[in-house]
């Protein structure tokens, strides 16, 4: 007969039987819902939200935050004093009298040192699999705080830039909303009276029902969904929030003419009107060569300015005790200087930042050893990243979603708390 | 029991005989017993058939490819063994559709769809295949299969780079030449692995097919190396460049190995007196290797023990066979690159990795996904049958225009995307492995929907030149395209059915083009056209964007949306532009 190979291993019934814990298996169904409970919890999640800056490429942490003098591993640049416990590097002047309101942690060890699998891997705290595509963390914190903004109409997700990952098996809705740091959203308008724009959309309402009826596989549903949400927006006077534009000159040039700059200035905006997730997304990290003029002449410089300036407004506005700030890329990169001046993809001992809303400011969580080749003290995963972030931002994590094929996921992959990272630990 | 006229069909041919006389009185009697339980038996259940059973196959080939009966078989057997069974067969329209934009990248139009439907002829579905990958839509076929190429080899964004090294129109002038003339596809993957000369049109020594690896030879070549191997390979090493594959048996020596080849390739950069390239000349040189002896030029690579390994050019076939070449790094002596060319053409891995593309382009899976990652750690869903067409590619002297015939002929890709009683389980959005039970539904690409825009508005008719409606095609393709800027060269895509992609349906300039009701548009043309009923002008949208008539209840609906005045302009454009904003539109079926 036929020999084939049935992807018998990723079958469903073998993987619920592989579950972590028999807890998982225990829990009476109406558990594997997100539902949310009334209590003071729900009332701080209400409140919350996250900016994660995204730095694709995977950036030099040992040249930005645990700096390396003594070791031959080093480099050129010198680490400067900062208003929290740690050190970090000279080309960030402006970061450094913020340190106070942001913390290190420089035991990340993780292991994936591929970009794909790493930008995988460090927005889903899950390692990929062919079977399943998992939710980013943008869709994790939209599918958990957005439902709590009944009267938003931007998307709860918003990645500055694209780069990011998608919602995996959370659907459609919780797909990030890509625009770019101009803040135009192309195409908002119909053109047409409102009243004729609303026939039309009723009509298209009636095909896609139809066309869904015909039970064909669920891409014709979410179809369907993304259109209503698109409706909802382009009504909505919430999308002034894109233009950046209607700041005054001053504040803008305080985050920095450059894309990133824009970016976090968007984003804080955002933030303001209610989105729950912005992802900024900043590129040109992948040093391979030439690495410490990119980083001193130009990644650092603009870092420096809109980090800065993102946390410093957000801190003199008061958002920023409800606002998490999550800094990180795919990966460090090597504490070997190779022929090129470069550094090359290292995952085996890097750092990632964190603040605001939920963690301690000015810390300093973990320490590598003294050529920053291996961590010493407790290592930590992106899931354990994840885990501490969705903590700050008040969600349980005990809260589990269903994939598209019934199987139970925990809400971080099992993560834990980053020790010292979060306010009440 | 299901009816399915291929499956009677099949049981005769199978049965050859020697005698082409033989032969025809099978296909006779076959043909006979067919008709005899089409008349007999009920097409499908009425609650859900749309369709009339005139609408649905009744299409019979003449002669059935063997290769159409592997697949066939092949299938049905794993079907049998699940314990599912296939969904109903599709109309005819919805094939009909489905296979203009898997083959020419655009929807039918009116006329094609009509044409095709009406026409009685048993073997009318051979024939349209023939007309598609023929002398007729040859046009179509190469701008779309270059699209196709280009995008696999260099990606949408290939070309756009900041100090890009990418010549993308030199890439398209090579490609579209070469899918023109039907190229064999060995031919075609050892052109594109070993070609030297110059990147740019108009340039002496011109060789489009070297913008295939122009950008991939920085540091050390890791990219050439990664996506050779992706590409016509079907294997992923990327992550062995660091350490042993954590899953498949390569190792971290053999990427190495393997990249040795690429070492004597060189981009040479030409500047026109500015900062700018002006073309870039991809040569091969002598290499000195990293040691001290370039007559046995060797490069180190670190493991993760941190002994400094050597590694020479060698190649593993997917039998575990063994090639090694000189050693050499003087070009005069050994030419790494075209040998490394020579092997891989030759090699298990080259047919089965392209079957697998083909298959997936098509069905929607491959027989392994990811497509590009296959091995013994993600065993084949059907690896009998890949092995047969594999071999039956190879047989063919790599034709690729016989292993689109082979597939799109197949009885799986005749299937309805509607679930059946029997086959729910068919569903890998869930992340079951596809079992080829039903059509899987699939959005168009952003290239589909502009052609098929194109063409639904009549607008193909009165194209610029190919250089020039290129060029307005990529500058509206580029809206979509996400360039990572790392050196994987990755890319992503936000045409993926989010929100700015409906903002683009809803409100954009190419959909507004499509519905503008100005003087000689299309639009305009029906609605001032008194000679057709209303009714008559619902049905000709319908069939333009979907490919099927209104439904009665629909035409009700549409009616009223016309009002009193039956073709009024504006009621016109507002059913078109609904017709062009739904899911059945958008999503091949």
């Amino acid at each position: 007969m036929a020999q084939r190979n049935r992807n018998r291993r990723m079958s469903r019934r073998h993987f619920a039987e592989h579950l972590m814990g028999a807890a998982a298996m225990a829990v009476p169904a109406i558990a594997f819902t997100n539902s949310l409970t009334a209590n003071a919890a729900t009332l701080k999640k209400n409140e919350r939200s996250a900016i994660l800056l995204w730095m694709s490429g995977g950036p030099a942490t040992i040249d930005i935050w645990d700096l390396k003098p003594n070791s031959v591993n080093g480099g050129p640049f010198q680490p400067i004093n900062t208003s929290g416990e740690g050190q970090i590097s000279e080309h960030m002047p402006e970061t450094a009298k913020l340190m106070k309101h942001l913390s290190i942690v420089r035991s990340m060890s993780t292991r994936e040192a591929d970009h794909n699998r790493g930008r995988y891997y460090m927005h889903t705290g899950y390692v990929p699999n062919p079977t399943i595509e998992h939710p980013s963390y943008g869709s994790v914190v939209a599918h958990e705080l957005g439902p709590l903004r009944e009267s938003l109409d931007i998307p709860p997700f918003v990645s500055i830039g694209g780069g990011s990952a998608g919602p995996g098996f959370l659907g459609m809705t919780y797909a990030p909303f890509v625009v770019n740091s101009n803040g135009r959203i192309q195409d908002l308008d119909m053109g047409i009276e409102p009243q004729r724009a609303a026939n039309r959309l009723e009509l298209l309402d009636s095909l896609e029902e139809r066309f869904i009826k015909q039970d064909r596989g669920i891409a014709a549903s979410e179809h369907a969904k993304v259109l209503k949400k698109t409706q909802a927006l382009m009504t909505s006077k919430q999308m002034d929030a894109f233009k950046v534009e209607q700041e005054t000159s001053q504040m803008r040039e305080r985050y920095g003419n450059s894309n990133f700059g824009r970016g976090c200035l968007m984003a804080r905006r955002l933030v303001e009107a209610g989105v729950p997730f912005v992802e900024v997304d900043f590129g040109g990290w992948d040093t391979h060569s030439n690495n410490f003029d990119t980083l001193q002449n130009n990644r650092l410089p603009q870092l420096d300015q809109g980090m800065s300036a993102l946390v410093a407004d957000l801190a003199e506005r008061g958002m920023l005790e409800n606002t998490a700030i999550v800094w990180m890329g795919e990966f460090g990169r090597t504490p070997n200087i190779n022929g090129n001046t470069g550094r090359d993809h290292w995952a085996r001992s890097w750092s990632v930042v964190a603040g605001g809303a939920g963690f301690q400011g000015g810390k300093v969580i973990g320490k590598t050893n003294e050529d920053g080749t291996a961590v010493e003290t407790d290592p930590y995963t992106s899931e354990d990243l994840m885990a501490t972030t969705l903590a700050a931002l008040g969600i349980s994590l005990d809260s589990r979603f269903t994939s598209r094929s019934g199987r139970p996921m925990k809400i971080a992959n099992g993560g834990r708390v980053i020790k010292g990272l979060l306010q009440q630990a | 029991m299901r009816f399915s006229p291929t499956r009677d069909l099949t049981c005769t041919a199978h049965k050859t005989t020697a005698s082409p006389a033989g032969i025809v009185l099978l296909l006779l009697a076959g043909c006979i017993l067919s008709t005899a339980v089409l008349a007999e038996t009920p097409s499908g259940k009425a609650s859900r058939s749309r369709a009339t059973s005139s609408q649905r196959s009744r299409y019979r080939s003449e002669k059935v490819l063997p290769q159409v009966t592997a697949i066939n078989r092949y299938i049905r057997e794993a079907w049998e063994e699940e314990g599912i069974e296939p969904s109903e067969a599709a109309t005819d329209g919805e094939w009909c559709r489905r296979l203009f934009l898997d083959v020419i990248g655009r929807i039918p139009s009116v006329d094609e769809l009509d044409r095709f439907v009406g026409d009685r002829s048993p073997d009318k579905r051979s024939r349209l295949v023939d007309e598609l990958l023929g002398e007729k839509y040859l046009d179509e076929y190469t701008r779309n299969a270059t699209t196709l190429w280009t995008n696999l080899l260099i990606g949408r964004s290939g070309g756009t780079e900041r100090r890009s090294l990418t010549n993308r129109a030199g890439m398209q002038q090579y490609l579209r030449e070469s899918l023109k003339a039907n190229k064999p596809y060995d031919r075609l993957a050892y052109e594109l692995l070993s070609a030297k000369g110059n990147n740019k049109p108009g340039e002496p020594g011109f060789n489009g097919a070297v913008n295939f690896l122009t950008m991939k030879l920085a540091e050390d070549a890791v990219l050439a190396t990664s996506r050779t191997s992706e590409i016509f390979l079907g294997i992923r090493v990327q992550c062995t460049q660091c350490h042993d594959h954590p899953f498949n048996n390569w190792k971290q020596d053999q990427f190495w190995k393997m990249n040795s080849f690429f070492r004597q390739a060189v981009a040479l950069r030409r500047f026109g007196g500015g900062r700018d390239i002006q073309n870039v000349e991809l040569d091969n040189q002598d290499f000195g290797g990293e040691g001290t002896t370039p007559e046995e030029a060797e490069i180190y690579f670190e493991p993760r023990d941190r002994i400094l390994t050597v590694a020479y050019p060698e190649f593993t076939d997917v039998d575990g066979t063994v090639h090694q070449i000189e050693r050499s790094g003087y070009i005069d002596e050994v030419d790494r690159r075209t040998e490394f060319a020579k092997l891989v053409i030759k090699s298990g891995y080259l047919p089965q990795a392209m079957v697998n593309r083909t298959w997936s382009h098509f069905m929607g899976y491959g027989f392994s996904k990811p497509v590009n990652d296959m091995g013994p750690h993600n065993p084949a869903s059907h690896p009998e049958l890949l092995e047969r067409l594999a071999s039956d590619f190879k047989e063919s002297g790599f034709d690729i225009k016989e292993l689109i015939r082979w597939i799109v002929l197949s009885e799986p890709y005749a299937l309805s995307s509607r679930f059946g009683e029997a086959n729910r389980r068919d569903d890998p959005t869930l992340g079951e492995t596809p079992m080829f039970s039903r059509f899987y539904l699939r959005q168009m690409r952003a290239e589909e929907l502009y052609e098929s825009l194109l063409v639904a508005t009549d607008a193909h008719k009165t194209r610029g030149t190919p250089e020039k409606e290129e060029e307005a095609k990529q500058r509206w393709l580029r809206q979509f395209v996400i360039a990572f800027g790392t050196d994987e060269n990755d890319e992503t895509t936000t045409f993926d059915g989010t929100i700015p992609q409906t903002l683009m349906m809803f409100n954009g300039d190419l959909v507004k083009r499509a519905t503008s009701t100005d003087k000689g548009s299309f639009l305009y043309r029906i609605a001032t056209d008194d000679r057709i009923r209303a009714t008559q002008k619902i049905d000709y949208l319908y069939r333009a964007a979907l490919a099927r008539s209104p439904t009665a209840k629909e035409h009700r609906l549409m009616k009223k949306v016309l009002g009193k005045r039956p073709g009024e302009t504006t009621a016109i454009r507002d059913v078109w532009w609904v017709l062009l904003n739904t899911n059945e539109f958008i999503l091949n079926h």
